[in-house]
């Protein structure tokens, strides 16, 4: 099957006088080299100007609170399952009383750890949470000169209650059609509990 | 005599500061032009455009920690960077870098020395050069530093051979050793290299061996002796190597403009609407255009081919180069002859 219209035999044949003087080789090659003086370098200037990613870049990676602020996570541990580099370990606690807007079931993550050294980013937790807790975002993880601080506690996974992670960019449509579906439970708000239940008294 | 002192004394620190400055300056012009040529921006951090790179380099190379190997000849290991840079930096004082200066009943030529041996006395300089390489490798008590330093001596002697030899039929030619005559019988539009295309490809190739540039930088190999002759070296020590290339290459670059392409001379010099001062200024920017080319060239050459192996290398200088020059020379004096020259 061809490939490329750049294919070439190869020929082991005696160089004519021309090749071997290979000053017409060297001039050839440094017209090539001159006119890549006048090309448009392809660097891109990092810190200054960043690299358009697309919209299902997978990057670091957000533990997200639902529409109250409370966190999805239940530690069910099916991510750290999932996980190919088994990068993501978590010790799970039970919610005390009056914890209710921390956490939005009986059993929460008490510690949660990715390691960022180990993560490949292949999305699988991301797939694998039933609760729709973890996803990755389209944020580079910042290098660091130190392999502790590489490990992401939940002081950086959990998003910020005042500033949610927006993340309409990496969902397909297929996704979100999905998530309109509210007879899946994780796919209910607690509002959406609430409507069912009415409806529900009402039958 | 107290102004001649006065001026010769200005003169060649003015040399010796430009051949710095310029030396600094093509380090980061040789990233630069490498950059684009591969389609990079190369340095630009640095002030705007990065043209504070050179110094941020030195400051960096004289803090960075110095080693001397305990093993090593330490007069020695210090004579061999210092006698790279000393003798990159003495071929200077014979270069023509334009026509003279009058001012009042004083002249004042823009040339240290107009020695009638010009040429000789560069040829002697630069074969002194390689002491400083062959010293450096075998101070360093290291097999590889001294194979590396063989290498690379080695080579430029075989390379000076040629590059003499394509002088000869120059110089058969030209009648005068003097560089100051040389450039001055090259006034017009009829360069050296008109007349010997050969000699100026030979003394082009056996420049850049004697530089250790690319396709001819073995005395740098990584690959096969771990860093060539300044394997042990760090530091300032290591920088003075890299720096008296970078002279190298000016001075050299200098030579080929006055020997073969007509030196500070601009064409049509004597039609023009000036004289006097003016044009010796004039002359010494053009002088610099032609050697700013020619560094350029350097540059463009590295960035383009691949380096020899040694045998290839060898085979080159002694196997072509030799006989090709040699042949010139036969090939001169024939056409003097029948051009009724002699």
């Amino acid at each position: 099957m061809q490939l490329t219209n750049r294919k070439k035999v190869v020929v082991k044949k005696e160089m004519s006088l021309v090749e071997q003087l290979y000053l017409p080789a060297i001039a050839n090659g440094m017209t090539i080299t001159f006119r890549h003086l006048f090309k448009k370098p392809a660097t891109v200037r990092y810190p200054e100007v960043k690299r358009e990613i697309s919209g299902t870049y997978r990057g670091q990676h957000v533990l997200k609170r639902d529409e109250n602020g409370a966190e999805r996570c239940t530690a069910c541990g099916l991510c750290a399952v999932a996980c190919p580099a088994e990068a993501i370990t978590m010790d799970a606690a039970e919610r005390r009383k009056g914890d209710e807007h921390l956490y939005r079931e009986e059993k929460y993550a008490a510690v949660y750890e990715i390691n960022m050294l180990r993560c490949i980013f292949c999305g699988l937790c991301e797939e694998a949470c039933p609760k729709e807790a973890i996803f990755l975002t389209d944020r580079i993880v910042p290098v660091s000169g130190n392999r502790k601080d590489m490990v992401y506690g939940k002081d950086k996974l959990v998003e910020d209650v005042n500033h949610p992670i927006d993340l309409s960019e990496r969902q397909t449509p297929e996704v979100v059609e999905f998530k309109k579906d509210k007879t899946k439970y994780h796919n209910q708000t607690w509002k959406d509990r609430g409507n069912l239940l009415n409806e529900n008294k009402h039958h | 005599m107290a102004i001649f002192i006065l001026y010769k004394t200005i003169l060649v620190l003015l040399v010796f500061l430009i051949s710095l400055g310029v030396a600094a300056y093509s380090t980061y012009a040789e990233r630069k032009v490498a950059a684009f040529m591969q389609d990079r921006i190369g340095p630009d951090r640095a002030g705007p455009f990065g043209i504070l790179q050179p110094m941020a380099d030195g400051l960096k190379m004289f803090m960075k920690e110095e080693i001397i190997p305990t093993v090593s000849n330490k007069f020695l290991f210090i004579l061999g960077p210092s006698l790279a840079m000393l003798t990159a930096l003495m071929t200077g004082v014979v270069v023509p870098w334009g026509g003279n200066i009058n001012i009042g009943d004083y002249s004042f030529p823009l040339q240290i020395a107009d020695i009638n041996i010009g040429i000789l006395y560069v040829f002697g300089v630069v074969s002194f050069g390689v002491y400083g390489i062959m010293i450096g490798g075998w101070a360093s008590n290291n097999k590889y530093s001294m194979l590396g330093a063989l290498r690379a001596s080695s080579q430029m002697i075989s390379y000076e051979i040629a590059m003499g030899l394509a002088l000869v039929a120059l110089i058969m030619k030209t009648g005068s050793l003097s560089l100051g005559e040389i450039v001055r019988q090259q006034d017009g539009t009829m360069w050296n290299v008109v007349y010997q295309p050969l000699g100026f490809l030979i003394f082009l190739i056996c420049a850049f061996a004697e530089t250790n540039r690319a396709p001819f930088d073995l005395p740098e190999c990584e690959t096969e002796l771990v860093g060539g002759y300044h394997t042990e070296y760090s530091s300032m020590k290591l920088g003075f190597y890299l720096f008296a290339e970078y002279i190298n290459i000016f001075i050299s670059s200098a030579i080929i403009s006055s020997l073969y392409f007509g030196g500070y001379n601009i064409p049509f010099q004597n039609h023009l609407p000036i004289d006097g001062n003016v044009l010796s200024i004039l002359q010494f920017a053009f002088f610099f255009g032609k050697i700013i080319f020619f560094i350029f060239f350097f540059m463009w050459v590295r960035w383009t081919i691949p380096r020899f192996r040694y045998d290839q290398l060898m085979n080159l200088g002694w196997k072509i180069l030799i006989p090709l020059a040699i042949f010139n020379i036969l090939a001169t004096g024939v056409l003097m002859y029948a051009l009724g020259k002699v």
